[in-house]
């Protein structure tokens, strides 16, 4: 018991060192702490859209069409006379909501086949991620596009296609931290206690692993916010009345040249959240010093 | 070596009969047929279609009768062409395709390799932030945006280069390449900056430095070369996922390729062409992994000393 | 191990200097100029022609899609073809033919000069193998109901009757066909220049496999025999068609195009920006949001054209709320289609509440509703929603396109305005739509319709108790009757009209549909292009398309003038 409760401090204490260390070390990249400010105010307007919104989202006005930028309008009007501000604001709503289910499906199965797959080792492990392996050779694209044509277009649906094609790095990584943890010390003290492998994956090991994770998930959430604008300007993601980044600026690219402001808007939004994930999983892998997680 | 080779070729099997087995039944329970229009098909016409297509068969006979044709290399006639068949489809449309992804690869090599070795020179500084973020672009800015506002300045603004087509107009090739290529061009940039990094910490460069050679001689003949391995080594994958994931921008630009076709195939319910393509392209996803794993192989010394054992 | 990275060194450095190479060259390749299509095309007497997607096959009693339509008016010629300016007929492989008074027999006396491109004579025989050939059910051409006034033609397209014989198209020489017909149908006429009408070359057919068969290779560049005023010449699926003057042609002093080049392209954006570059005489469509601009330069080349087509939303009137007429009837009148026209579709096509379009000789169109919320809040109110209170909710159903979705959001808008009603939209990708619409799986959807003749039949015909199109569950005896039975016997058209537009207010008596508007036919032409006509059928005949080789390319005005 006694042991027990000291090799958990000591791990607290080696957590908060380490994250706070990573922490002062990712306030030096101006680029990641651009990228994450950037984010936040993102999320924020996001969460907030219904209570800030400058317009309602439905309301038309056909009589006004669209109209470039204007002290009423910052961002235009489109061809329904609908504030754009607005559109992208609710869009963002969708396409972050999207970003961030979608990454935790991926990150569920993909965590729990790794730990599973790293903790069992031996023939599990070797039928496990032969499975992995297998699914990374499909095309996955194709076998997306095949699924929304043939399930129709729904939100949960998509969830679940992306998630289904995330997390197979995801699952790869875990196994390889889990197997590295196993043969830590206080793991071994762990199992020596007779603590069951459920838990102590989800004390031990898990928390040890995070590092990689929260990495590669910053790096996720933009390839599944692509892929969702992916299948939206195929026709085949968010359905309107909803809206998304993708599928307003599939809209946009139609009469681009009419009313540029309706692509250059919603896809300065999708770019600019793009970038910030990105410098942000950048900085991350630097500040936790964690290598090769993205391939 | 051989064991290794043998057993991942083995192993590619299964794969690749799951995904025409997963395609084969998926494909089939989509709403809506091959043969359904605006104005409707008369049941009599409808039957006496189904019966030339062999569609009024059992399911899984079809099924059987599919995995016969395939076995004779025969993908079947195409539903929504009649008069073409899938094998010739893709015939006509995998070179336009694969001439793309060259280019996008060219593209993205030439982009990111000068990115990823210009930030390596002065790591960390403004040096290494501007052409490392900029080549970041491409991974942020999704095709179908970058290649309509591509197609806005140059093909409109600034009327330098054709906005769609494909061998019809010179010069009209290089905006799609362009887009399918700069999302790549970021991957390759990491690559070669670390590449970079650990060849310039190399002891033969610094001999050459030494030697009193010119920094740029010494980067341009001495550790460009070994700096750009990575590269070489990821142009496989690369080159399959642009084969798989290049109609985004094959639509935008209206080329006749192979992704075209299968999205196309996808919505008019071409059975036939959907597997077709599918099985196609799976396969070659699953050959050029194992070219890249077998190039890995080879150029990794200690697995390289097996290759001669054997 | 020095060595061997050496090797690699320079495989790498290899590989390098010819991706050089080969960037350089398209660069170079880039910069080059070169002629447009449209100045070569004016030079040569070459139509570079904008079709809206690879034409599905050119065997023509296959597919009748509007694309196959154009190819096939250019590689056969049927019995007669139309002068596109009048839409008179004109002689196509008959010289001349007779009507029997009864009106019940044609006699086609074919031009014994009509040559196959292999030399081979048109013969009446040719037509009848030919007519046995489209109107089989194994060819699955949906278009067979065209050719029902020919005596048989139904039962045998339908494989009641299996005799061919029976068909009403008999050989009375090598040069005189006789057709017979069900009842006296002059509009025949216009359907014997559709591709379900135009000769096919027997010998070639078979010997490329069954003449029944949907997928024989008789249509490939190598093959391919045809009777048109031009024969194939190269077909890169999805690239180009190219077609090209036919020398055996009966009449080839008269064409005066060298070639035409049909460009597969489905993007309208991508089609008006090829038009600008100069790649494209004539496009086959035109985005609506640039039209406005075409409209207002001086010496426009936008053609825009009354199309026989109308656009609608179609009940289910089976299924609640829209079971109740009254429903019905307030939904329509609480949309305003000037408006609805004018600014979604900023003017381009005309706001209509026919069934039938406008654009008939001798059929007037009539309007079935006017906007009208305040009669629209009363209706509702009666049938026990007063202001929405207690709407169960309906869902719009459309395929996907950015034209559908703009005229959804906007009659949505119009339904919540006035009627304070919530509409759902449900896209649908175009085969589950077919899919919902055919199992009637919808309250509310889209349709548009085409005429293939200009006739009111074609809007009318297939809401007939049971008819395979109906969709919407509509059935009247006394309109079934008037369809099916008395107008078909009319003795004259404009007895037959009549009898149509009586059939037409019962059905709209009922409100089954929402009409929106009438359809245009809305193109680019250069203004080298002579003898391009439009008309309400959108037939091309591509013998009176010339090109003025002393007029440029069209080009947009510059700003400062």
């Amino acid at each position: 018991m006694t042991t027990q409760i000291i090799s958990d401090i000591e791990e607290a204490e080696k957590g908060t060192s380490l994250w706070k260390d990573a922490w002062l070390r990712l306030r030096k990249n101006r680029l990641a702490v651009i990228g994450l400010g950037t984010l936040v105010f993102f999320i924020a307007i996001a969460l907030l859209t219904p209570w800030i919104a400058p317009y309602s989202y439905q309301a038309q006005n056909l009589d006004l069409g669209a109209t470039p930028p204007s002290a009423a309008h910052w961002l235009g009007t489109d061809i329904f006379g609908r504030d754009m501000l607005t559109q992208i604001m609710y869009g963002g709503r969708i396409s972050l909501a999207v970003g961030f289910v979608a990454t935790a499906v991926a990150l569920v199965i993909g965590i729990t086949w790794g730990a599973i797959a790293g903790y069992a080792g031996g023939r599990v492990d070797a039928v496990m991620m032969r499975l992995v392996d297998i699914l990374y050779a499909l095309p996955f694209m194709i076998f997306i596009v095949l699924l929304m044509v043939v399930f129709g277009r729904n939100m949960l649906l998509l969830f679940l296609a992306i998630g289904a094609v995330e997390w197979l790095t995801m699952a790869r990584i875990m196994r390889s931290q889990v197997q590295s943890l196993r043969q830590q010390e206080f793991v071994e003290a762990a199992v020596s206690l007779g603590l069951s492998p459920a838990t102590i994956i989800r004390r031990h090991i898990v928390p040890n692993a995070l590092g990689p994770i929260i990495v590669y998930t910053t790096l996720t959430i933009p390839s599944v916010m692509l892929l969702e604008a992916f299948l939206s300007f195929l026709g085949l993601g968010i359905q309107p009345p909803q809206t998304s980044w993708g599928l307003l600026i599939s809209y946009g690219a139609e009469t681009m040249e009419e009313f540029p402001w309706l692509l250059i808007f919603p896809g300065l939004a999708l770019t600019l959240t793009l970038f910030s994930l990105n410098f942000l999983g950048d900085g991350l892998r630097d500040a936790l010093d964690v290598r090769g997680s993205r391939d | 070596m051989w064991r290794f080779l043998t057993s991942r070729v083995l192993q590619s099997i299964p794969v690749i009969l799951a995904v025409i087995t997963v395609t084969f039944f998926l494909v089939r329970v989509a709403p809506g047929g091959p043969f359904s229009s605006e104005k409707a098909v008369m049941p009599e016409v409808k039957a006496a279609l189904e019966a030339q297509y062999r569609l009024d068969q059992p399911l899984f006979q079809q099924y059987l009768a599919y995995l016969g044709d395939l076995a004779h290399g025969d993908l079947g006639p195409s539903f929504k062409y009649p008069g073409r068949d899938v094998n010739e489809l893709i015939a006509a449309g995998l070179p336009v395709t694969a001439e793309l992804g060259f280019y996008a690869l060219l593209v993205a090599v030439i982009i990111g390799g000068l990115a990823g070795v210009l930030a390596s020179l002065k790591p960390n500084t403004a040096q290494d932030y501007v052409p490392m973020t900029a080549a970041m672009i491409g991974i942020c800015m999704p095709s179908f945006l970058l290649g309509p506002l591509l197609v806005l300045v140059f093909g409109i603004y600034l009327d330098w280069l054709p906005v769609s087509g494909w061998g019809d107009i010179p010069g009209d090739k290089l905006l799609p390449a362009i887009t399918l290529g700069s999302a790549y061009a970021a991957y390759i940039a990491r690559l070669s900056r670390a590449g970079m990094l650990e060849v310039m910490s190399q002891d033969y460069i610094r001999t050459a430095r030494a030697k009193g050679l010119p920094e740029w001689q010494v980067v341009v003949k001495h550790a460009l070369r070994g700096g750009l391995i990575p590269v070489v080594a990821f142009l496989g994958p690369a080159f399959a996922g642009l084969l798989a994931g290049s109609f985004v921008v094959e639509t935008i630009f209206q080329i006749p390729g192979l992704g075209r076709f299968y999205v196309q195939a996808a919505f008019n319910r071409d059975y036939t062409m959907i597997l077709g393509t599918t099985v196609f392209l799976s396969t070659l996803i699953v050959v050029f992994n194992l070219l890249s794993d077998i190039l890995a192989a080879w150029m990794n010394p200690r697995l390289r000393a097996q290759f001669g054992d054997h | 191990m020095m060595r061997e990275l050496i090797s690699l060194h320079i495989r790498t450095e290899r590989l390098i200097s010819f991706a050089w190479l080969v960037f350089t060259m398209l660069v170079l390749a880039a910069c080059s100029s070169s002629e447009s299509n449209v100045s070569l095309g004016n030079r040569t007497g070459v139509l570079y022609y904008g079709i809206g997607a690879e034409v599905q096959t050119l065997d023509p009693h296959v597919v009748s899609d509007t694309i196959a339509w154009e190819i096939s008016g250019a590689l056969f010629e049927g019995l007669i073809r139309h002068n596109a300016e009048t839409m008179q007929p004109e002689p196509g492989v008959a010289q001349s033919w007779d009507i029997s008074d009864d009106g019940l027999t044609l006699v086609f006396h074919l031009n014994p000069e009509a040559r196959w491109s292999n030399g081979d004579p048109v013969t009446a025989e040719d037509f009848v193998w030919s007519w046995r050939r489209s109107l089989h059910p194994a060819m699955g051409n949906v278009l067979t109901d065209s050719m029902y006034p020919i005596k048989n033609a139904e039962p045998y397209s339908k494989g009641v009757i299996e005799d061919p014989e029976a068909l009403g198209v008999r050989a009375l020489g090598p040069h005189t066909l006789q057709v017979e017909l069900e009842n006296p149908t002059p509009h025949l006429l216009y359907v014997l220049d559709s591709p379900i009408a135009v000769p096919v070359h027997r010998a070639t057919i078979e010997a490329h496999g069954a003449p029944m068969a949907r997928y024989t290779k008789w249509t490939r560049v190598e093959n391919m025999v045809s009777n048109g005023p031009f024969r194939l010449a190269q077909w890169k699926m999805y690239r180009f068609l190219r077609v090209e003057r036919n020398e055996t042609y009966w009449d080839a002093s008269n064409v005066a195009l060298n070639a035409i080049v049909f460009k597969p392209v489905d993007s309208d954006t991508v089609e008006e920006k090829m038009f600008r570059a100069g790649q494209l005489h004539v496009t086959f469509q035109l985005p609506v949001t640039k039209i406005p601009a075409y409209k207002a330069v001086v010496d426009s080349p936008y053609v825009e054209a009354p199309l026989l087509g109308s656009y609608y939303y179609l009940f289910n009137i089976d299924r609640p709320p829209v079971d109740d007429i009254r429903v019905r009837e307030a939904l329509s009148l609480a949309i305003d289609r000037d408006l609805l026209v004018e600014k979604v579709l900023l003017g381009t096509e005309r706001p209509s509440a026919s069934m039938v379009p406008a654009g008939i000789p001798g059929y007037a169109a009539q309007q079935h509703a006017v906007f009208n919320p305040d009669r629209a809040r009363e209706l509702l109110a009666e049938a026990g929603y007063p202001e929405g209170a207690g709407w169960p909710g309906l869902e719009l159903f459309y395929n996907t396109s950015e034209n559908h979705r703009r005229i959804a959001v906007a009659a949505q808008q119009m339904w919540k305005e006035h009627l304070n009603l919530d509409i759902e939209l449900t896209n649908q990708e175009w085969k589950v739509y077919l899919d919902t619409v055919d199992s009637r799986k919808f309250r509310m959807a889209r349709m548009s319709w085409i005429g293939v003749f200009p006739g009111p039949a074609t809007f009318l015909d297939r809401f007939v108790t049971g008819g395979a199109s109906n969709r919407i569950g509509f059935s009247n005896e006394r309109y079934d009757e008037l369809i099916q039975h008395l107008a078909p016997k009319a003795k004259s058209r404009d007895q037959r009209f009549e009898l149509m537009s009586e059939a037409e207010k019962i059905f709209m008596q009922e409100v089954p549909v929402i009409p929106l508007y009438n359809r245009n036919g809305k193109h680019l032409v250069q203004p080298s292009v002579r003898g391009y006509y439009p008309n309400i059928l959108e037939y091309r005949n591509f013998k009176q398309v010339s090109l003025d080789p002393d007029v440029g390319i069209w080009q947009w005005p510059s700003e400062d003038e």
